[in-house]
């Protein structure tokens, strides 16, 4: 992974006595709320119902065991002993003291990491396919783009007032795991006929009020070229976002207002004026940062630890339900991708104690090379597990309770803070997903439905992406009471859709028991077991689920 | 200026130094003195460019942020140009000050004006500006302080780095 030059280091450093000052100014009363706040939250720092939440960036998701050792500690020393993973790969705390958050900063830069932009209206942090350089359907492994973005966009004077947040997202695989279709930029690395890298480039995507699947402004930008760009796009946004609602700010809005077409002529105008050797990414520059991202050279496995492998599944039908739902496959032979569930019952999804990162970053270091993954499903990954430790991986995980083998199912769920925590909740959404649990605690019958995605957002927001779940929950409020709707037919993968409602809302009571008779339905008209969710709901339509969930008519 | 005038005059901040300004803003329907430096609104100089040159002193004009000056034809006979913040979070000024300098070649002075804090003097300087009227009451020494809070950056080519 990528490791800081003594430049990157002097950033983090430079930036925690900058925010240690401000926050004295702060304190003594030079700086008034409102003229923090754009400060704070360019250090992602917001204010929440009960208290400060910092979010921590994890670049692109990844992380050393050191860095994650590092996450605990601060869990433990400035919070209640556990953080919150996101969707877009960062972590989040959620009860620090203002006073201490200086010291946090100056914790993380000691081992690489910070909070930089991680909220406000500037380039937030870089999100990335989760399994990018281990994907047996990888075409570039873009995490030394992810990096050269990350520098790029990183305190950049022009673009840090934006009318609104901006988001980037990377992939180099032909299966999107990272939603790029969902983000003010998403990018694709491709090759092209001659075999040069370059990117297939989204903009406009997003979620929030108005949900927006992004279009492709270009089929190929070449990898030299990206950061500029990158750097048109951005300028066109800033220069005509609009900045009197923040309800129209963000580039889904400008897009949909020019057209993709005089959106595209107005970014080329700019990149055709200002670009230049500058932001030029050389071969020579793309090389040096790629090979940060080689991969360790991975130790051929015995055939006889396949054997025992096969042996120890056969063996446990434990291990091999976690093996079959928490394991993905790998470019190299004998090597697994192990997804650690952070969506045990009765835990928020994403969340994880101070000991249990501990244990993960122990564990990380026995079996797979001293990295982790942070994840958009809000779980995490050991990237390159080899198949003679894959049962002892299971049998730690399973002593740190985060065995739970779920994912990809029903309680895999993605779900916002909501009333628990966020001011601008109209409903719960955690205590929904530890209902759900209860009612599919049985493991047979969670698995007999098969892939399914649900996501909860408390509010209209969407922060819980509910408009691309399969199963999207969205909390409204009605008279001072907690209603849900219910939204089916999302994707945020290539197969990019947005959620439709059924019907008229269901009171707290009754929303959990609604979706088991939606599902019902769903096993009811399925062709087979391997027909999925998604694909039968597409098959037939809203109208079966429809009858089957208001039971009263 | 006489001595009376400059200790009148608002203390602002040019090439990171604390300065006398020795601009007069003018109020549209104040008229243009023959001599001294003044600066207009952007739309008197669009309007009365030609009456402005042929004074003796020297001309700038303020641009509010909905335009965005380096798309004018009329720049020529500028020799400042004040670019309005009307509030600190509206980042237009910070993209039309790289283009005046990299795109049209100005090299007057490039002031910030409006909504202008602390915490923005080191990227408004890294965008081209190199003038600064700070919002009132904000104590300038301490503002000097920001320019150096950072002295490494990622971003090759802005005009801070680049030299004008
Ligand atoms: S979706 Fe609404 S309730 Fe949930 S975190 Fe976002 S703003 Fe808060």
């Amino acid at each position: 992974m990528y490791r800081y030059t003594p430049t990157d280091q002097r950033v983090v450093d430079e930036r925690v006595e900058q925010f240690r000052d401000q926050v004295r100014r702060r304190l003594s009363g030079e700086l008034s709320e409102d003229e923090f706040r754009p400060l704070r939250l360019m250090n992602g720092l917001y204010l929440q119902r009960h208290a400060y939440m910092l979010r921590v960036a994890i670049p692109y998701g990844l992380m050393s065991s050191d860095q994650l050792r590092r996450l605990a500690h601060i869990a433990r020393t400035y919070d209640k002993g556990y953080g919150h993973f996101t969707t877009r790969q960062n972590i989040q705390y959620n009860w620090p003291e203002l006073e201490a958050v200086p010291e946090i900063l100056s914790d993380l830069a000691e081992v690489e990491m910070h909070a930089i932009q991680t909220s406000g209206n500037c380039i937030r942090n870089i999100t990335c396919d989760h399994l990018a350089g281990v994907a047996d359907d990888e075409v570039v492994d873009p995490r030394p783009y992810c990096e050269l973005m990350r520098q790029w966009s990183t305190f950049h004077p022009e673009f840090s007032y934006l009318p609104r947040k901006f988001k980037l997202a990377f992939t180099g695989a032909s299966t999107d795991r990272a939603a790029i279709r969902f983000h003010d930029i998403g990018l694709q690395a491709v090759l092209n006929d001659a075999g040069e890298v370059g990117f297939k480039v989204f903009v406009g995507g997003g979620l929030g009020r108005t949900p927006v699947i992004a279009e492709v402004l270009r089929d190929f930008v070449p990898a030299e070229d990206l950061l500029g760009y990158t750097e048109s796009i951005l300028r066109v946004y800033n220069l005509e976002g609009d900045r009197e609602n923040k309800y129209k700010a963000r580039i889904k809005i400008l897009v949909r207002r020019l057209g993709i077409e005089a959106f595209a002529e107005k970014v080329e105008a700019d990149f055709a004026a200002t670009y230049g050797d500058h932001l030029r990414l050389t071969p020579e520059r793309i090389d040096e940062m790629a090979a940060f991202f080689r991969p360790r050279p991975l130790a051929a496995v015995d055939p006889a630890a396949e054997a025992a492998l096969a042996q120890a599944t056969a063996a446990s039908p434990a291990f091999a339900h976690w093996r079959r739902q928490n394991t993905v496959s790998h470019k190299y032979a004998g090597y697994h991708g192990v997804i650690i569930s952070l969506k045990a019952p009765g835990i928020a999804p994403g969340d994880i104690t101070a000991a249990q990162m501990d244990g993960v970053a122990a564990l990380a270091d026995e079996v797979s090379g001293a990295e982790i993954r942070a994840l958009h499903s809000q779980n995490l990954l050991l990237a390159d597990v080899p198949s003679d430790r894959l049962f002892e991986t299971w049998e730690v995980l399973r002593t740190l309770r985060l065995a739970t083998a779920n994912v990809g199912t029903l309680t895999d769920a993605i779900c916002c803070p909501g009333l628990d925590f966020c001011s601008l909740a109209n409903a719960t959404s955690i205590p929904l997903v530890h209902e759900l649990n209860e009612r599919f605690n049985d493991l047979d019958r969670l698995y007999a439905l098969g892939h399914v995605t649900l996501k909860i957002s408390g509010c209209i927001n969407a922060c819980g992406h509910h408009h691309v779940g399969h199963i999207g929950i969205l909390g409204i409020d009605r008279r001072g009471e907690e209603y849900y709707q219910i939204m089916l037919g999302g994707s945020e993968s290539d197969d990019a859709a947005l959620g439709e409602f059924i019907g008229r809302a269901f009171p707290r009571a009754d929303i959990v028991p609604a979706i088991e008779r939606l599902l019902t339905v769903y096993v009811k008209v399925r062709t087979s077991p391997e027909e999925r969710f998604i694909d039968t709901y597409r098959r037939v339509g809203v109208a079966p689920f429809k009858e089957g969930t208001y039971v009263d008519g | 200026m006489s001595t009376a005038d400059a200790a009148q005059a608002r203390l602002i901040i040019v090439d990171r130094q604390i300065v006398a300004d020795p601009w007069q803003t003018l109020p549209d329907d104040a008229p243009a003195p023959d001599s001294g430096d003044i600066i207009v609104s952007w739309d008197r100089w669009l309007a009365d460019a030609a009456t402005l040159r042929a004074r003796s002193g020297r001309v700038g004009a303020c641009c509010p942020s909905t335009v965005n000056p380096a798309l004018s034809d009329a720049l020529a006979g500028l020799s400042l140009i004040a670019l309005s913040f009307p509030k600190f979070a509206d980042g237009r000024p910070y993209t039309y000050a790289r283009l005046l300098r990299q795109q049209r070649g100005f090299t007057g002075e490039l002031r910030a004006t409006g909504e202008v804090l602390r915490d923005q003097l080191l990227y408004l300087w890294r965008c081209g500006f190199n003038a600064f009227e700070l919002s009132p009451g904000r104590d300038l020494t301490d503002a000097l302080k920001a320019f150096d809070e950072f002295t490494v950056d990622y971003q090759p080519g802005t005009p801070a780095r680049a030299g004008r």
